[in-house]
C-alpha cells in the first residue's frame, strides 16, 4: 500500500490531511503488518478524517460501521432478509420441506452489514468502525473475530473469509474503556494536538485565504487556551472554524474586540469563556 | 546495535523495562515491535520511538512512561558531546536565543552540553554521577524570561494581541527544555550504572499509580485529569448494571393469570418487577493536613456521581465534625480547592489541628445518627491515624449497627497500619477496611463496592 512513512505523508498531503511523524508512522505500519489501527484522541483532531484520507489515497472503498448504544450483530455483522424469506416461501408452494430449507438460507437472503461486507470482495476495502467506545460491551466480542482472523461465521452459510484484508481503524474518544483484548489486536495510535507549525499548516491549508500573520496568531491563541484548565479545550476543528470566522469578518489582525466576540467559536461552556477571558485579559464580557 | 541480534536483545530488555513499570506486554506484541523494527529500520530515532510505541502500548497514558525509558535503551548518542561547553553565560546567551526562537534542535543539543557542562558530580567512580537539578541550578534557565521576551519583542517575532501569550509560552519552552535535561542526565547515568537499574528506578510511574499521600502538585493535576474520566466510566458501568438488574425473572402467577385470554398459552411472559432499592452513600472523610489530597481525589469522584444516587451526604472532618454535602453541590463547577474550600468553611477543627477520630466519630454517632439507616452504605475516608487520642470504638460501632455496610477507604500502605499513632487494625475489625494508594485500587474499590 505505501513505501515508505515519507511516502505516506506525501500522499494523504495530497488529499489534504496533513500527518504528523507519529501518524504517518503508525499508518505505514498498519498497512505493513496489516493490523487494525486503534486511534484514540479527543474529539475533532481527525480521527475519522484519517480514515477517509486513507480510503482516498489508497483507492479504497470506505466502509463505515457507526458505532452506538444499542448497535448489535444485526446492525454490525448481518442479517437475514426475512421479507424476502416469506416470499420465497410463498412463490414456491409445491416443493418439498428439504428444498426451501435448503434455499432460504443462501446468500440470496444474507443482508450484509459493514462488518460482513468489509471481508466480502476482493476490491481494496477501509474498514471505519467509528466511536468504538460508544458501542455496549458484546459488541466488542463481535469485533474479536473480526479483527484477529478477517472472518465471520454465519451458522447457516459457514464461515466467510477475507481473501482480501481490508485496512481497519477504529475510533474512540476513550469515553469506556476497551477491553484489553480488543486493544491487544490492534496497532495503538493517540492523536493529540498538533504541534503549532503543524496546526499552521493545516489552517492554512483548510482556510486558504488567512494570512500567514493572522494564521500564526490563531494558532498562538489556541495554544494558550488549550494550556488552560478548561472543560472543553478548542479541538483543530475549531481552529480552522474559528480561521474561517475570521475571515469571513474580514479581520486582518487579532485584537480585544476580535477575540471576545469570536471566543464562543473556540469554547463551547460559559464558565470556559470566562475563565479565557480573564486569563487573556480581556475585559468582562 | 548494529546486528539485529543486539537489537532483539535490546528490545527484550526494553520491554522488560516497560513491564516492570505495570505496562502490560504479551510476546505478540514483542514480536510486532521486532517487526516494526525491521520495516521502519535504525536510522531515524523518532520513528522509531512512534513505531515502538505503536505496537507495545495500548492506552495514552501509558506514554509518559514509554519516552523516558525509550531515550534510555535507544539513546540518541553515547557520551558526553564532542565539544565542552565554553561557559555558564556562553550557554546561557545560545540557550535564550534557541528559546526566543523555539528551536527544539537547539534546545536538545544545548541540553546536552548543559548535563555534560554542569551537571557532573563526584570524583570517585562510585560516587560521582550527573545531575539535572544541579544543572538547572547553575543555569536557572527561567530567569531567561525576561531577556527572551525582549529578544523576541525586538525581532517583531511578536505584536499586537498574540503578544500578551508570549510569557507564558516562553514559561512552556523553559518546561520542555528541563525535561530535557533530566532525560539527558538519567541517560548520562544510565550509561554508567547500567540501564536496568536507572530504567527501573528513576522513571516516574504513571498517574493511576501514583500514591494519593506522597502525590507532589504537578502529579496532582495530573490526577485530576485521570479522575475525571474514571468518575464518567464509572457512571456509565453503574447505569447498565442498573438496566440489567431492572429485568427480573419471570413471574409465574401473573404470567399464568394473562395467559387465560389466550386460552392458557403463555404468550407473553411477564416479568417480575423489582422493587427499586434507593441506594444511600454516606462519606466521612478526613480533610486533615496528611490525607488532604487523598480526600480531594474522592471528593471529585463523589461530586461525579452525584447524580447515580437518590442520596449522598458527605461530612468532613478533623477532630470535629461538620456536613458539606452543600458545597459539594454547588461547587459543581469548580472541583478544583474543594478541599480547601472545606477547610475554610466547615467547622472541623477545634482548639488544633491534628485529626481525632474517636471525637469526630462520636460526634457524628451523637449528631448525625438519623443520616444512618438500614439502607446506607457508608464509606469512611482517612488513614486511622488518630494522633494518641481514644479512638473511640464503641461509637464506629454503633454506626456499623444502624448502617447497610461500612466501608473504610485507607490511603496507607497495609504493612503501615498499626504502625505508630495509626489504629487501623481495631477499626478494621469493626468495618471492613480497604487499602487504597492510587487511582487503580479506587476505581477497583469504588466499582466493586458502591451498592447498585
Amino acid at each position: 500500500m505505501f513505501t515508505s512513512v515519507d511516502d505516506v505523508s506525501a500522499r494523504l498531503a495530497e488529499t489534504g490531511y496533513l500527518a504528523s511523524p507519529a501518524v504517518a508512522t503508525t499508518v505505514f505500519l498498519a498497512g505493513r503488518l496489516g493490523k487494525p489501527l486503534l486511534v484514540e484522541g479527543p474529539a475533532g483532531v481527525g480521527k475519522t478524517e484519517l480514515a477517509k484520507a486513507v480510503a482516498q489515497v489508497a483507492g479504497a472503498r470506505l466502509v463505515r460501521l457507526q458505532c452506538y448504544e444499542g448497535v448489535d450483530e444485526s446492525r454490525a455483522l448481518y442479517e437475514w432478509n426475512h421479507a424476502k424469506q416469506l416470499l420465497r416461501i410463498s412463490a414456491g408452494r409445491d416443493e418439498t420441506w428439504d428444498e426451501a430449507r435448503t434455499d432460504i438460507f443462501s446468500e440470496e437472503f444474507l443482508l450484509t452489514r459493514p462488518l460482513l461486507t468489509a471481508i466480502r470482495g476482493d476490491d481494496p476495502k477501509v474498514l471505519l468502525i467509528d466511536e468504538t467506545d460508544k458501542a455496549d460491551v458484546e459488541v466488542e466480542g463481535l469485533l474479536l473475530e473480526v479483527l484477529s482472523d478477517f472472518q465471520v461465521t454465519v451458522p447457516e452459510v459457514g464461515t466467510i473469509a477475507a481473501t482480501r484484508r481490508p485496512f481497519v481503524v477504529l475510533t474512540s474518544n476513550a469515553s469506556r474503556e476497551l477491553s484489553e483484548a480488543l486493544r491487544r489486536r490492534c496497532l495503538f495510535l493517540h492523536i493529540g494536538f498538533p504541534d503549532e507549525e503543524l496546526e499552521r499548516r493545516i489552517v492554512r491549508l483548510r482556510v486558504p485565504g488567512l494570512e500567514e500573520a493572522l494564521a500564526h496568531s490563531v494558532v498562538r491563541v489556541v495554544g494558550a487556551l488549550r494550556a488552560m484548565d478548561l472543560r472543553k479545550v478548542p479541538s483543530v476543528a475549531e481552529t480552522v472554524d474559528w480561521a474561517r470566522t475570521l475571515l469571513a469578518l474580514g479581520a486582518d489582525s487579532l485584537d480585544e474586540t476580535v477575540v471576545r466576540a469570536t471566543l464562543g467559536v473556540l469554547l463551547k461552556h460559559q464558565d470556559d469563556v470566562l475563565k479565557a477571558s480573564a486569563k487573556l485579559d480581556l475585559d468582562a464580557l | 546495535m548494529t546486528t539485529p541480534a543486539g537489537v532483539a536483545e535490546r528490545l527484550t530488555s526494553f520491554v522488560g523495562a516497560l513491564r516492570a513499570h505495570g505496562v502490560r506486554i504479551g510476546t505478540g506484541e514483542s514480536v510486532d515491535a521486532a517487526r516494526a523494527v525491521e520495516e521502519l529500520g535504525l536510522a531515524d530515532r523518532e520513528l522509531l520511538r512512534e513505531g515502538l510505541a505503536a505496537t507495545l502500548l495500548h492506552g495514552p497514558g501509558q506514554r509518559q512512561v514509554f519516552d523516558p525509558v525509550f531515550d534510555l535503551y535507544f539513546p540518541r548518542g553515547v557520551g558526553g558531546p564532542e565539544q565542552r561547553a565554553a561557559g555558564r553565560e556562553d550557554l546561557r546567551d545560545r540557550l535564550a536565543d534557541a528559546l526566543a526562537a523555539d528551536d527544539q534542535e537547539t534546545l536538545g543539543r544545548l541540553a546536552i552540553e548543559a548535563v555534560d557542562g554542569f551537571g557532573g558530580y563526584g570524583s570517585s567512580p562510585e560516587s560521582d554521577g550527573w545531575s539535572s537539578y544541579q544543572t538547572l541550578e547553575r543555569l536557572r534557565p527561567q530567569t531567561l524570561l525576561a531577556r527572551v521576551r525582549d529578544n523576541v519583542r525586538g525581532q517583531g517575532g511578536s505584536s499586537g494581541f498574540a503578544d500578551r501569550l508570549l510569557e507564558d509560552e516562553i514559561r512552556r519552552r523553559v518546561d520542555t527544555f528541563r525535561a530535557m535535561v533530566a532525560a539527558e542526565a538519567r541517560r548520562r547515568v544510565a550509561e554508567r550504572r547500567g540501564r536496568d537499574e536507572i530504567a527501573r528506578r528513576a522513571v516516574a510511574p504513571t498517574a493511576d499509580r501514583v500514591d494519593f499521600l506522597f502525590a507532589g502538585k504537578d502529579r496532582l493535576a495530573e490526577l485530576r485529569r485521570t479522575v475525571q474520566p474514571l468518575a464518567r466510566k464509572l457512571a456509565t458501568r453503574l447505569a447498565a448494571r442498573r438496566r440489567r438488574a431492572s429485568r427480573g425473572s419471570i413471574d409465574l402467577r401473573r404470567t399464568l393469570r394473562g395467559s387465560l385470554s389466550t386460552g392458557g398459552v403463555p404468550m407473553k411472559p411477564v416479568l417480575r418487577r423489582r422493587r427499586p432499592v434507593r441506594p444511600e452513600l454516606v462519606l466521612l472523610c478526613d480533610v486533615s493536613g496528611s490525607v488532604s489530597s487523598f480526600s480531594d481525589f474522592t471528593m471529585l469522584l463523589v461530586q461525579a456521581l452525584h447524580d447515580q444516587f437518590s442520596k449522598v451526604r458527605v461530612f468532613a472532618f478533623v477532630n470535629r465534625i461538620d456536613e458539606v454535602t452543600g458545597l459539594l453541590e454547588h461547587g459543581r463547577a469548580d472541583p478544583e480547592g474543594l478541599g480547601s474550600r472545606i477547610r475554610a468553611e466547615a467547622a472541623v477543627t477545634e482548639f488544633h489541628g491534628s485529626s481525632d477520630y474517636g471525637m469526630a466519630l462520636g460526634e457524628f454517632a451523637e449528631r448525625y445518627a438519623d443520616a444512618v439507616g438500614s439502607r446506607t452504605t457508608l464509606f469512611v475516608l482517612g488513614d486511622a491515624r488518630t494522633n494518641r487520642s481514644d479512638p473511640n470504638l464503641p461509637a464506629l460501632r454503633r454506626i456499623t449497627e444502624r448502617a447497610r455496610r461500612v466501608h473504610w477507604l485507607n490511603p496507607e500502605q497495609r504493612s503501615r497500619w498499626g504502625t505508630g499513632d495509626s489504629v487501623a487494625p481495631a477499626y478494621a475489625e469493626l468495618a471492613d477496611m480497604h487499602e487504597c494508594r492510587d487511582v487503580r485500587q479506587l476505581s477497583a474499590l469504588v466499582a466493586r463496592l458502591l451498592p447498585v
